[in-house]
């Protein structure tokens, strides 16, 4: 097997692999396409409400931060209670009664709308621990290492996005970029995909896999990246989803098929490529072709 | 005293709403001259997240100075209780009943929040 093949233009190619539904197989993925990759790759694990990647990786760690984000702190000896910031939140994170503002800050988005509102200038930032960033590297492929960075939402920490940014913007020399990104197409999957070059979306032949693949995918058509559909397990199930694939134009990139020696090697933390070595080939084939619609795009 | 019910409908023969933040609508009751009048609360049933303290905020807001509800969680009960509103929890179904148990002196000012949050 050749594994210098990939010579992708750009700088950097970020790849995210997400999926609408849970459990269908992004972490599976995204750590089987690091090891298969063949060219030296960093992978993020976005999903920082339960960051599982590193369970397949097991990378030697080497820096451990805290990450933070500003919430409002009110100086009640400036604050008039006037009520703009309240009013100005969209997150109802603020409300002003008693004659004085009261922060929610578990509800605030960090968007810092209320301090720059504040006609009195009593609302500063306060920093608070949201999660950790750990950054480590897995050296099974001496001549391929790959860079992990995961991010870990602190206990009682609802608000994933300013850690997802934070495992994101993490520089590194790797030329791919892969995001082991969260489930749903909310602000957590959002904020993962958002600026990638391409979109895997790993999907199962279920009704269950199918509607939340349909909502993953207009989501990724509103942030306009190129994607493709992956199916895990993929011999069990019904038609569902590859009809609906085929009468939306929807490219099928690969198809895992439905075996015990994947779960197994699964439940034991081993790589899809050791459990199933046919499919590197095919992985490396796929990444090939997805990083070459950049270069022809 | 203003004295808001949160409830399902727009007459006192409506239901009592058991939620709070997401409730229809409050009837506010003004107890001195019996008038009533509607507090729309639609943009809260609809929040994605902190209707209970912008259900309070209005309520602050349009003057009541109680409340009359089924639930109220940990953050709403926390912006009532600054704003000194007096918070009353009943299982009554119609906001008539629940009126009328208040008028009476039946209802017990609650001490705390009778719901659990949503959030952290």
């Amino acid at each position: 097997m050749k594994t210098n093949d990939i010579q992708p233009k750009a700088p950097i190619f970020t790849l995210a692999i997400a999926s609408g539904k849970g459990g269908t197989g992004k972490t599976t993925l995204a750590t089987a396409l690091a090891e298969a990759a063949g060219i030296p790759v960093t992978l993020r694990d976005c999903d920082v409400e339960e960051p599982n990647a590193h369970l397949f990786i097991r990378p030697q760690w080497h820096c451990h931060t805290e990450q933070t984000r500003p919430v409002p702190q009110i100086d009640q000896e400036r604050c008039t209670a006037c009520g703009a910031c309240a009013e100005l939140c969209q997150f109802n994170a603020i409300a002003v009664a008693g004659g004085r503002a009261m922060v929610f800050a578990e509800l605030c988005h960090s968007c810092g709308g209320c301090r720059r509102i504040c006609p009195e200038g009593a609302i500063s930032d306060k920093e608070v621990a949201i999660g950790t960033l750990d950054c480590g590297t897995q050296h099974k492929n001496p001549t391929t290492p790959i860079n992990f960075i995961q991010g870990k939402l602190a206990i009682g920490q609802v608000m994933a996005p300013p850690l997802i940014r934070a495992v994101k913007h993490i520089k590194a020399k790797e030329t791919l970029n892969i995001l082991d990104c969260p489930p749903g197409t909310s602000c957590p999957m959002i904020t993962a995909v958002r600026g990638s070059d391409f979109v895997i979306l790993v999907t199962e032949p279920t009704p269950f896999g199918l509607n939340d693949l349909e909502l993953a995918v207009e989501t990724v058509r509103q942030l306009q990246i190129p994607f493709a559909v992956v199916i895990n397990r993929a011999d069990s199930g019904d038609s569902g989803v590859r009809s609906y694939c085929r009468s939306n134009n929807i490219d099928i990139a690969l198809e895992i098929p439905w075996k015990r020696e994947i779960a197994e090697a699964y439940s034991r933390g081993d790589s899809l490529c050791d459990a199933a070595p046919e499919l590197k080939q095919q992985l490396h084939t796929m990444l090939q072709q997805i990083m070459c619609v950049k270069e022809t795009a | 005293m203003n004295v808001a019910f949160s409830a399902t409908g727009t007459d006192l023969d409506s239901d009592l709403d058991q939620r709070f933040g997401r409730a229809k609508q409050f009837i506010i009751v003004n107890t001195d001259t019996d008038a009533a009048s509607i507090l729309e609360n639609t943009q809260n049933m609809n929040a994605a997240q902190g209707a209970g303290i912008q259900a309070a905020q209005n309520v602050v807001n349009a003057g009541a100075t109680a409340v009359v509800t089924g639930n109220c969680g940990p953050k709403a009960f926390q912006v009532l209780q600054a704003a000194g509103v007096k918070i009353y929890h009943t299982k009554l179904s119609s906001v008539g009943a629940a009126l009328k148990a208040f008028l009476a002196g039946e209802l017990e000012e609650a001490s705390s929040a009778n719901a659990e949050a949503h959030w952290s």
